[in-house]
């Protein structure tokens, strides 16, 4: 962890811009959401340090899920797309070599679950999964079909957004991260229970990814971004380092 | 008006949903080719200093059902309380491991290596521990807790010692079952709650 020598704490959470964990509205979560208040402490080194994943693990076809499960070089059904964005910290400096994932439903809203039986049709080109490191500036890029909307069970008729989940590691276990990306004009959006456990609305907009057409290609696809900001560590010019690290 | 401050401000999570296998372990969830093997499949290789232990449990809801879908992650440092990359680490130890509910049961396993004692910023020792996260569907936002174990000294651990009502320290405290073996459940509500942390 030699290039974090010089960091402090991991910066406490703000748990005001993310989800309430209990929202009666999205019914899941009244079962599994803790009654008690969570337990609050500085970080340690089990917090500030993390698994780093390197260009070994990475396939060529990793981050381009149109081909990654394609049987016969077939390209997946659907409209095609760029997702590309920066992964930074709260110092707003970006996050480089650190993992992405991403997993989404199909071109027609179905997933490659077995749990998942709604009516639309499988693609047998399309697996659902990608994952990238970002760059030395912390930039990452997937190339995707956008994901259908689809029914869930919850109330009567309820419907998720298009959306693409992702998961992002950073430099330590204290930053993971999962959330979701929206996709700009999506009606679906502001009628969603689970975009709406973010009670800020401002928050819920930075997961709403806008059209870019600065990145489209002609003729072949779209554009839209969404940038990852994670945890970030406090500045230590003025305190001991941690004996030992 | 004052100054902008330069910081920026944490993206919000969402939930992994029902289907966060497919993105984290895929093999797992029946999407096989997309990647070697799925990420995180032991915290351990062979030759892994330290005693090799196994943990098993279920991340239990408010009613008592245990959750099928959960997924887990794992982060320890080796048997000397080196984390992964630290210098004389050991090679053997990732200290990453993902693991998901069984799909039959709601049971999960996890083999690795007992973790030694890692120090805290005020320079005592922490008790030996595993962090863990836990992602599921109707969890908005990951938890985070601790394995500890019940035959090591917990006495002196700082975080332990910030629990007010001592019954539920026995929540981060996985019971012997036997050689090598512990058990330890996540109660994510109810009786018996979990602590869950904010670190």
């Amino acid at each position: 962890m030699t290039d974090t020598t010089d960091l402090g704490p991991l910066i406490p959470r703000q748990r005001q811009i993310h989800p309430v964990p209990y929202d009666p509205d999205y019914k899941t979560s009244v079962p599994r959401s803790p009654k008690w208040p969570l337990l609050s402490m500085e970080s340690t080194p089990s917090e500030e340090t993390g698994p780093r994943f390197g260009h070994s693990l990475i396939g060529p076809l990793d981050n381009n899920l149109i081909l990654n499960f394609s049987k016969d070089g077939s390209p997946a059904i659907g409209e095609r797309i760029l997702m590309h964005g920066r992964v930074l910290d709260e110092n707003a400096r970006p996050v480089p070599h650190t993992l992405v994932e991403i997993w989404q439903a199909n071109a027609g809203g179905r997933y490659r679950h077995v749990k998942d039986n709604y009516l639309a049709p499988l693609d047998p080109n399309f697996g659902g999964c990608g994952r990238t490191l970002t760059d030395a500036d912390g930039y990452y890029q997937f190339l995707t079909i956008r994901p259908g909307a689809y029914p869930w069970p919850n109330r009567a008729n309820d419907w998720r957004p298009m959306h693409i989940h992702i998961s992002v590691f950073g430099y330590s276990f204290g930053q993971r991260l999962i959330t979701q990306m929206y996709f700009e004009g999506d009606p679906l959006i502001n009628r969603c229970p689970i975009a709406a456990t973010i009670k800020d609305r401002g928050q819920l907009d930075r997961l709403v990814a806008p059209l870019d057409m600065s990145r489209s290609r002609p003729l072949d696809y779209l554009a839209y971004k969404f940038d990852i900001v994670l945890r970030g560590r406090r500045q230590t010019m003025f305190e001991n380092k941690l004996e030992g690290m | 008006m004052v100054q902008a401050l330069d910081s920026l401000t944490e993206t919000p999570s969402q939930t992994a949903g029902p289907y966060v296998h497919i993105g984290c372990i895929p093999s797992f969830a029946g999407i096989p080719g997309v990647y070697p093997e799925d990420l995180g499949l032991s915290s351990i290789a062979q030759g892994a200093k330290g005693q090799i232990i196994t943990i098993t449990g279920a991340v239990i809801d408010g009613t008592g059902w245990a959750l099928r879908d959960a997924m887990i992650e794992s982060w320890q440092p080796d048997a000397a309380g080196r984390f992964a990359g630290e210098a004389e680490a050991d090679p053997a130890v990732s200290g990453f491991c993902r693991f998901a509910a069984d799909k039959d049961s709601g049971l999960f396993t996890l083999t690795t290596v007992k973790p030694g004692a890692v120090p805290h910023r005020s320079g005592g020792l922490q008790a030996p521990h595993i962090s863990l996260w836990i992602v599921a569907r109707g969890i908005n936002i990951g938890l985070s807790t601790r394995i500890y174990f019940e035959d090591e000294d917990n006495s002196g651990d700082p975080l332990l010692s910030r629990i007010e009502q001592r019954p539920r320290v026995e929540t981060l405290i996985a019971k012997q079952t036997g050689e090598g073996q512990y058990r330890f459940d996540i109660r994510l509500q109810g009786e018996n709650e979990t602590v869950f942390l904010d670190l």
